[in-house]
């Protein structure tokens, strides 16, 4: 059984005005996270990915659908039991929200005194916690002392204070630099690795996606639209908001723009090969050029690596016969997509 | 000057008054108005109670009651205060009136300053199942307290300007001091002598809400 199921569920706000339709911000989605997983949502602004997560930990209840975590029916819970149920589920935000009038410590004991944790308990947790984010020389410090990356590093020590099952991270590296992007990234890989937490990411940014996740939705105008292993949905993307991210970080078929600059500068055909994990052998193709005296060059595109698994497009300008080069491309399509440019 | 030193116990005495009213006023009035404050700030729209209707009827009584005049206020609750604790008239009467005055200014400040509290600070607090009344009292408040001290010493002096009428319904202080002895007897150095203390009680509660506002706000 998944740990957090949703089955077409809805959520629609009133209209602002009378007489307005009501804003649905996601729209009959039915997702399932298994337990372990890294599950990336991504989509752009006004998605419906926030409202979607604040789903999962019910801080949003949803107009429609079901929504099941670990086996229990969120849905028909009243207010009480919900906040028994959030105890289970961490959250880190874009904005850090952590409360200014407390120091770093005090930051992290809170969801401990609302569990009613016994205070005798606390100090143990708080400094393993705070050894584990590496703020342990600022516990006494007040959060506005703190870099961006420090600041979410309170924030995942206090959204795993209460040992979560799950921990929600609502667009956690947007406001982060590169660097501290990957520092907060590598210790939430750790956070699933080493506690066993299912990590649920909210972002835009799929090289959040590529770096952490092993499963990812693609969420457009409140609807899942694409869904699947991360390996899978980089490789060969089924829809067009999910080929768009793509195509953001990874090298792909050049587009017309691109197409156009590079044939100014290279006579000869171009053509695409695409393939993934294990599919083909690079050097089958480069043989098989060499064979038939296809002269090539490589003018476009890259090899991507996704947790071990291969996967890319290159784009060569091929000078030849025409007999020859139509030859070749035949016996290749046996071992790659190929796109030719018009 | 000889009628000055002559009029000095009842100086002191007036100051007294004066401290008297406006604390009592502020005490009182500082704990209603931080409750309506809190259930305006609560029940608007998106926020932890959020009840429409509740905010709308709050919101309304708060708009009426805040523009009137003081002088006027003070006359108009007079029966009112009858009724309540017994008299219209002196000092209690006054303290009665300066409490419906200020409990509305009071509320307004509270949910100006609550409402500079980050939104996300709050869902923080309910991510991790905190109940409203704990999210109103240990991250709520302190979030807001440095704002707040600073709100609640504004109305302090607020406060203290509204007791200068008091002797409009029999009450005492400074203002009522300055007006019969000074003003109405020709006796300028009389009325100064009660403004000078009225501005050394102003600054010095001033003085002590700002250092207590840099304390909590560490800076």
């Amino acid at each position: 059984m998944p740990l957090i199921a949703l089955s077409n569920v809805t959520k629609a706000y009133p209209p602002r005005s009378k007489g307005a339709p009501p804003t649905v911000a996601v729209d009959d989605v039915s997702l399932e996270i298994e337990e372990g997983d890294v599950h990336a949502i991504i989509g752009y602004s006004g998605a419906g990915k926030s409202t979607l997560v604040r789903l999962i930990n019910a801080l949003e209840r949803p107009t429609g659908g079901r929504v099941t975590v670990a086996g229990r029916d969120l849905v028909g819970l009243d207010e009480r039991a919900l906040r028994q149920v959030r105890r289970g589920i961490g959250m880190i935000f874009q904005q850090f929200n952590l409360f200014e009038s407390k120091t770093v410590w005090g930051n992290v004991e809170f969801p401990l005194k609302v569990a009613g944790i016994p205070r005798a308990e606390h100090q143990k947790r708080i400094s393993d916690l705070l050894h584990f984010v590496g703020l342990v020389d600022q516990a006494h410090a007040y959060v506005d002392q703190l870099s961006g990356g420090q600041k979410q590093r309170v924030g995942i020590a206090r959204a795993l204070a209460t040992s979560p099952q799950i921990l929600l991270a609502d667009e956690a590296t947007s406001a982060l630099d590169p660097e501290t992007t990957r520092d907060v990234l590598g210790l939430l890989r750790r956070v699933n690795t080493e506690f066993g937490v299912t990590v649920v990411v909210i972002t835009h940014e799929m090289d959040v996606v590529r770096s952490i996740a092993n499963r990812v939705s693609v969420m457009e105008g409140g609807r899942i639209v694409e869904q699947g292993e991360v390996f899978d949905v980089f490789s060969a993307p089924r829809t067009e908001a999910a080929r768009r991210f793509v195509a953001g970080v990874v090298p792909t078929v050049p587009d017309a723009d691109t197409l156009a600059t590079l044939r100014s500068r290279h006579p000869g055909r171009i053509v695409s090969f695409s393939f993934a994990d294990g599919g083909t052998d690079q050097s089958a193709i480069f043989l098989e050029l060499n064979r038939r005296g296809v002269g090539f060059e490589l003018i476009h595109g890259g090899i991507e690596d996704i947790r071990g698994r291969t996967f890319g497009t290159i784009t060569l300008a091929l000078t030849g016969d025409d007999a020859s080069i139509d030859e070749a491309l035949d016996r290749l399509t046996a071992v790659a997509t190929i796109v030719k440019a018009a | 000057m000889d009628r000055l030193i002559e009029l000095l116990p009842k100086l002191w005495l007036s100051a007294w008054e004066t401290v008297y009213m406006v604390g009592i006023a502020m005490i009182v009035g500082g704990i209603l108005g931080l409750v309506l404050g809190l259930a305006l700030y609560l029940t608007r729209p998106g926020n932890l109670l959020e009840n429409k209707a509740v905010f709308t009827v709050l919101n309304v009584i708060v708009n009426t009651f805040r523009p009137i005049p003081f002088i006027i206020l003070l006359a108009a609750v007079q029966p009112l205060a009858r009724v309540v604790i017994g008299t219209g008239i002196g000092n209690n009467a006054a303290i009665f009136g300066l409490v419906v005055g200020s409990f509305f200014a009071i509320s307004r400040i509270v949910e100006q300053n609550l409402l500079t509290v980050r939104p996300g600070v709050i869902e923080a607090a309910r991510s991790v199942g905190a109940s409203p009344l704990r999210i109103i009292f240990t991250v709520l408040i302190p979030e807001a307290l440095g704002p707040l001290i600073l709100g609640y010493t504004f109305i302090f002096i607020a406060v203290t300007d509204m007791s200068a009428v008091a002797g409009l319904i029999g009450g005492g202080g400074l203002g009522n001091f300055a007006i019969q002895y000074g003003y109405r007897l020709f006796e300028p150095a009389v009325t100064w002598a009660a403004v000078i203390l009225i501005i050394v009680l102003v600054q010095f509660v001033q003085f002590i809400g700002n250092s207590l506002a840099r304390t909590v706000l560490r800076r």
